[in-house]
């Protein structure tokens, strides 16, 4: 099966919610729609489910037009953000509902609920009520509800958000084994670029209701078409430095010069724009390459096993990512190094001209 | 704690009481009035809550969801709970009068011999349709807030699994509405079972004994018959009563609703 999303828009009151999106899903295919909020992911979500209808534009399943067609009448599956079960339904009942309105046999409801139930380990707590469940628990039979249609379309919005972040890695883990066990299309959205990246498979990266870029998670990342494409897919969003190239020498904001070599050795005389993201700057250098940049510390935020140095250099705000905790003194002179090998060098209008080589996530 | 004094002793006046100890309560209890006002009292709070509840809910299910609309449709629900509760009987007097009432007007007009004064029938009719009417909208209210705050991602979830209107009310909606419909069910069967004004304003417990609940009973009994140590026995079987029955809902709904909280 495969679903073709044709020059879909939406709008509501004059607001533009989508705006011109053509897709194309293939059967088996994980596809991570990328965005902040308001970016435009659930409404193509409730759009690929046909719980709206697009203001213009056509989808077609297996080349065959399905806009008008309503949920009901689709073979579709979705999780939410937040935790959706009927809640006078024991978890057994819940991951049945479905089968059930479906008007299945009782012995084959059994057997399909047992196994997305083992699938989901859910299998101890098939007699409990979804209030008696923690979050994560009650969200795995949400999913187990989803899996147990074994639809051709699997729509997942924003599923791990509400969990927290142990329960969340454990579910990735979870969710990558199960997409790949089934043959449906597999769209989930994300704002975390973590997130995509763990899930892999195809990326389209959203903002204001438009696609900005899509492709291959891995190669969209390394490759971000835009600025803005880098900014989504980043976390926290790209550093963006000013930069100017004279002759063969790169010049990064007004203090640091560094020769052109590398995946830079080409580029032409200009001004530019350097994007480095945040993990690829470190307090150490970790070559004989590496540039020293001076900086003043504005924060130091220490977020889980990971400290956000936020930096000011020569009045561009910067984020240094550095695995470990530190404590430094807010308002000193921080010194920091950046490999030139992972710099993107983007024109002023924002376009990539330049990505790194050899790059790492 | 005057109550429980009182209830305890014989008053013939400021300074001459009489410690009687547990004569009072044995009295109230045995007495056939009160067992009649309380099975009266017990008949008019289960139909206000058999009638209320339901239509409660429904005018609910029905009121527009957001807008202009929806304020202007709440605003005018919550007009007769902002009416005192004594002018409402005097409304209610006015507007079943046979001669002048445009209920009563009407009804007679139809063929139909209507004077809630003097058929009981009739007065029972007539306090249920005021007491529907009265406090019907603090249901429509709670079930209103108890609806919207279900998640929308509810209603999407049932109809991708193909769930009926039906399914969807019954399986989600009544479960995620179950916290607020406790708190209505009580408020409504305390207030119920508590109601005085609007009855002895309309029927003054007319006619005869048909309309005298336990309240209007205990008025008689403590000011009528300034008989004030039974009354205060009275008072506190009547807490009592109130308090086994809150007691009893709410046990009965928390088990109904066991691990709804989702």
């Amino acid at each position: 099966m495969s679903i073709t999303i044709e020059n879909i828009s939406l709008s509501v009151n004059k607001e533009i919610y989508l705006k011109d999106i053509s897709l194309n899903f293939d059967s088996g295919s994980k596809n991570i729609l990328l965005g902040r909020t308001l970016a435009g992911k659930t409404s193509l979500l409730r759009i690929l489910a046909g719980l709206d209808r697009p203001s213009k534009g056509k989808i077609l399943v297996d080349n065959k037009d399905v806009t008008g067609v309503s949920v009901r009448k689709r073979n579709i599956s979705m999780v939410y953000q937040q935790f959706i079960n009927y809640p006078s339904f024991t978890i057994y009942d819940n991951i049945a509902s479905p089968l059930k309105v479906a008007g299945m046999g009782k012995s084959m409801i059994d057997s399909r609920v047992r196994e997305a139930a083992e699938m989901l380990h859910l299998e101890d707590m098939l007699d409990r009520m979804p209030g008696e469940l923690s979050g994560g628990q009650q969200q795995r039979c949400a999913i187990a509800r989803a899996l147990v249609k074994d639809t051709n379309l699997l729509l997942l919005d924003e599923p791990l958000v509400n969990l927290d972040y142990k329960l969340r890695e454990e579910l990735q883990i979870d969710l990558q084994d199960i997409f790949a066990q089934r043959n449906a299309i597999v769209v989930y959205t994300s704002t975390e670029p973590s997130e995509a990246l763990k899930l892999g498979g195809n990326i389209v990266i959203l903002d204001k209701g438009r696609v900005l870029q899509n492709g291959i998670t891995s190669e969209v990342f390394h490759k971000p078409a835009t600025i803005k494409v880098a900014e989504i897919f980043s976390d926290p969003p790209i550093n963006l430095i000013n930069c100017h190239v004279e002759g063969s020498v790169f010049h990064l904001g007004q203090n640091v010069t560094i020769p052109l070599t590398g995946h830079m050795k080409s580029l032409a005389s200009g001004n530019y724009i350097a994007g480095i993201r945040s993990n690829h700057l470190y307090l150490n250098p970790q070559n004989k390459t590496d540039t020293a940049i001076e900086a003043i510390l504005d924060l130091a935020e220490i977020n889980g096993s990971e400290t956000f140095f936020h930096v000011n250099y020569a009045g561009t705000k910067l984020v240094v990512q550095e695995v470990g905790i530190y404590s430094k003194k807010i308002n000193s002179k921080i010194l920091f190094y950046l490999d030139p090998a992972s710099l993107f060098v983007f024109s002023k209008s924002g376009e990539l001209i330049l990505s790194p080589e050899n790059f790492s996530v | 704690m005057t109550v429980v004094n009182y209830s305890l002793q014989d008053i013939f006046g400021p300074g001459q009481r009489v410690f009687v100890g547990l004569e009072w309560f044995k009295e109230v209890l045995a007495d056939k009035r009160l067992h009649d006002a309380l099975g009266k009292q017990l008949i008019f709070s289960g139909l206000v809550l058999l009638i209320e509840m339901p239509l409660g809910i429904l005018i609910a299910l029905m009121m527009p969801k957001k807008g202009l609309t929806a304020s202007i449709s709440l605003v005018i629900i919550a007009l007769p709970l902002l009416i005192p509760w004594n002018v409402i009987g005097t409304i209610w007097i006015i507007f079943t009068r046979p001669d002048i009432g445009l209920f009563g007007a009407a009804i007679n007009g139809m063929g139909i011999a209507f004077d809630h004064t003097s058929n009981p029938l009739q007065a029972w009719i007539t306090l249920m349709f005021m007491e529907v009417w009265h406090w019907t909208p603090l249901v429509v209210l709670l079930s209103y807030a108890g609806l919207r705050a279900i998640p929308e991602a509810y209603f999407q979830a049932a109809k991708i699994d193909g769930a009926s209107t039906w399914a969807t009310f019954w399986y989600i909606q009544l479960p995620k509405m179950r916290g607020v419909l406790t708190i209505a069910l009580l408020l409504r069967f305390m207030d119920s079972f508590l109601i005085y004004a609007e009855p002895f304003v309309l029927t003054g417990g007319g006619p005869g004994n048909t309309t005298t609940f336990l309240s209007i009973y205990l008025v008689k009994v403590a000011v009528g018959q300034f008989d004030l140590g039974p009354a205060a026995a009275f008072s506190l079987v009547y807490f009592l009563i109130i308090l086994l029955f809150c007691f009893i809902f709410y046990q009965v709904l928390k088990n109904v609703g066991k691990g709804e909280k989702s």
